[in-house]
């Protein structure tokens, strides 16, 4: 039974657990998938804005020197422009407002140095910078931006050359810079605590150190202790972007965004690195908090699933206990046709012998009446005799009538009958049974009950049964009262079996009503529990209670409605 | 008693002569018939006052032979006999036209008491 129960229990609930858990984790999985997706999208966006930004901040800052050199290159003279002393004015000038400029010098067509200030001048004079690149991009545009190198230096710098546009002949104008302006605004995108960024030229060499590793002119590179390596890990080569870009990329085993910026005055690209778990940070403590509420959520489902199959089973068994009662009572309900169809035939068929014989009896008495008769020695003998016939017929007479009475209608019934009479005739069933048993039976009936309108067998029965197990609580010696009473304020009749037996404990009086409670060996009692007495009495209407004291004995009381 | 012509109808042989008998005994015109067919006969051709009817016998039943000769002869008094287990009968019997119905096994006096009512009744005497 207990197993049966536990096995139900555990498929209802591992049923309810998979039919809400399933959907539950499904909508957690593509949530988080959701948001996972759009917070990469919103990070990538913002790291695009970044690098933008800060692209647009060094242009800025290289359009500003130019716009200096050209003021100065087309507002000076060119015996100004010539004169060391003079250039040397010019560039404390420049100086003055932004400190970046290392030297400037002045360079003819033929690429021969005519004067510079703030530099070694012998070093440069020497140089005839006719053939290099530079020169003659200068010469072809008008303007050039070098990369960052160290040559004819002691430190990196970056060059900038314009064309002065004399009358006479044209000029070059060049300025070397010194890298912190740019520096400064590239390491303004070193963000959060490992965030970085740096510049490459065309050829992908450092034009700015970066945070973590690296060497000025080389190509990028993670330092071992940045990228959680053994080795240095080289950057991807971001040197030919034309467009700006974010990419999520592995670096050494960790995750990073890479973003990068071409500039527009150089071939320069700005790369911005930002490492996806810092990014992404709060992502990774909102999916904690969603773990942490679904892990919530599974255990409410799991305590509300319990309870709910905790409820469901306990319903089952409640019903089939239910079931199980009602089928016993329709068992007893059989058993009691079955019962009374048997006393009924066996009643009919004694019926007419006995019949027989108290007629013949009566003739035999009719014919002592007789004159004649009386003279003979043994008429005493005779008319004792008759009697005593009469006698057990009219006893064999009674013991049918009860049995009749009590098997004639089990269908449930309504009809008019005084309880009374009905007591008389289910006492008169048991009076042999309580005489062996030394019992007396004391009937305590008042005159005035009514006749009452209900199902007179039923009621036969349940007094039958609390007869009954009034003789088994006395055993033997001892004395039953039955009685009856009649309510008028109510309109009910009340009637009561009391035994003088051994009682019943308080403990059990509350049981008394339940089915399967029984003091009783197994196999003894009449079939009727009192469960279903109970029953019976409630249906018709009535009540029907209990009181006992342990040693003095138990009364049942039926209270009935008069109609 | 004189004079009280009455017909008692049972299949049981010992018990309807023994009543047969002991009414007899007591002045009464008694006669016995053991079916309700054979109490037809007997009622075609003789007069009673009072007719004694078992319900329960093979063939024709009481309640039948009970319509039958309230039919023929409705000034008949009858008297249903019924067993305890059939009183629904004797009730019918009297919804039919019975004058009363007696349980049995019944004390004679009883019955004696029943008929001599229902003689009463017949006579006009109650």
């Amino acid at each position: 039974m207990g197993r049966k129960y536990s096995r139900l229990w555990w498929r209802y609930f591992l049923a309810i657990i998979g039919f809400s858990v399933i959907p539950f984790l499904f909508v957690h999985l593509s949530l988080s998938t959701l948001f996972d997706r759009i917070y990469t999208a919103r990070v990538t966006e913002s790291l695009r804005t970044s690098v933008e930004n800060r692209r647009d901040a060094i242009d800025l800052f290289l359009n500003e020197r130019i716009t200096q050199l050209f003021t100065v290159a087309n507002t000076a003279t060119f015996p100004e422009l010539t004169d060391e002393a003079a250039l040397g004015r010019l560039l404390g000038i420049l100086r003055a407002r932004s400190d970046y400029y290392t030297d400037i010098s002045i360079i003819d067509r033929e690429g021969n140095h005519l004067a510079s200030a703030g530099t070694d001048h012998d070093l440069l004079k020497s140089a005839n910078s006719r053939n290099e690149p530079w020169f003659n991009e200068v010469r072809a545009k008008g303007i050039h931006i070098g990369d960052l190198c160290t040559a004819h230096r002691t430190s990196p710098h970056a060059t900038i050359a314009v064309m002065v546009r004399d009358k006479k002949s044209p000029l070059i104008l060049r300025v070397s810079l010194n890298p912190k302006g740019i520096n400064d605004l590239v390491q303004q995108a070193w963000t959060g605590t490992i965030g970085d960024a740096f510049l490459v030229n065309s050829k992908n060499r450092l034009q700015t150190v970066p945070r973590f590793g690296g060497e000025f002119l080389t190509a990028p590179t993670l330092s071992r202790s940045a990228a959680g390596s053994s080795e240095p890990v080289l950057y991807p080569d971001l040197s030919s972007t034309v467009k700006t870009r974010v990419e999520q990329l592995s670096l050494g085993g960790t995750n990073v965004f890479l973003a990068a910026a071409p500039l527009r005055n150089t071939g320069w690209v700005l790369v911005l690195k930002q490492n996806r778990d810092e990014i992404l940070s709060p992502l990774v403590k909102g999916r904690y908090w969603m773990a942490l509420l679904t892990a919530l959520g599974l255990a409410v489902i799991a305590a509300g699933a319990a309870l709910f199959t905790n409820g469901l089973i306990n319903r089952i068994r409640e019903t089939d206990r239910e079931n199980a009662a009602k089928s016993d009572m329709l068992l007893q309900a059989n058993k009691m046709i079955a019962l009374s169809k048997m006393a009924a035939n066996v009643a009919h068929e004694v019926n007419n012998p006995l019949a027989s014989i108290s007629e013949t009896a009566g003739w035999l008495q009719d014919l002592l009446a007789a004159d004649d008769l009386a003279a003979s020695p043994n008429f005493a003998e005779f008319k004792d005799s008759v009697e005593k016939i009469e006698h057990h017929v009219e006893r064999a007479r009674k013991i049918i009538h009860n049995l009749l009475g009590f098997a004639r209608r089990i269908e449930p019934a309504r009809e008019d009958f005084d309880i009374n009479n009905l007591l008389d005739e289910t006492t008169g069933l048991l009076e042999n049974e309580a005489r062996y048993a030394n019992i007396r039976i004391d009937k305590q009936y008042a005159d005035n009950v009514p006749v009452i309108t209900s199902d007179l067998s039923q009621i036969q029965q349940v007094v039958l049964n609390l007869l009954n197990n009034a003789i088994d609580a006395i055993g033997s010696n001892g004395t039953i009262t039955v009685g009856s009473h009649f309510l008028e304020q109510n309109d009910t009749v009340e009637m009561w079996v009391a035994d003088s037996g051994k009682g019943i404990p308080e403990e059990e009086l509350d049981k008394i009503f339940e089915p399967f409670f029984t003091t009783k060996a197994v196999g003894k009692g009449t079939g009727l529990g009192l469960s279903i007495a109970h029953g019976i009495i409630e249906k018709l209407g009535g009540t029907m209670r209990v009181q006992s004291k342990a040693g003095e004995g138990t009364v049942f009381t039926i209270t009935l409605p008069k109609n | 008693m004189e004079g009280l012509r009455v017909l008692f109808v049972d299949d049981e042989e010992d018990f309807r002569e023994t009543i047969v008998k002991r009414l007899k005994a007591r002045k009464i015109q008694a006669m016995g018939a053991e079916s309700g067919i054979r109490a037809l006969e007997i009622v075609k051709d003789n007069d009673f006052d009072v007719i004694v009817l078992d319900v329960k016998m093979p063939g024709m039943d009481g309640i039948e032979t009970l319509r039958h000769i309230k039919q023929m002869k409705p000034e008949i008094e009858v008297i249903m006999l019924t067993g305890h287990a059939s009183v629904e009968f004797g009730l019918k019997g009297m919804q039919l036209g019975a004058f009363d119905y007696v349980m049995k096994p019944a004390p004679l006096t009883e019955l004696l008491d029943t008929i001599n009512q229902a003689w009463n009744k017949k006579r006009g005497l109650h």
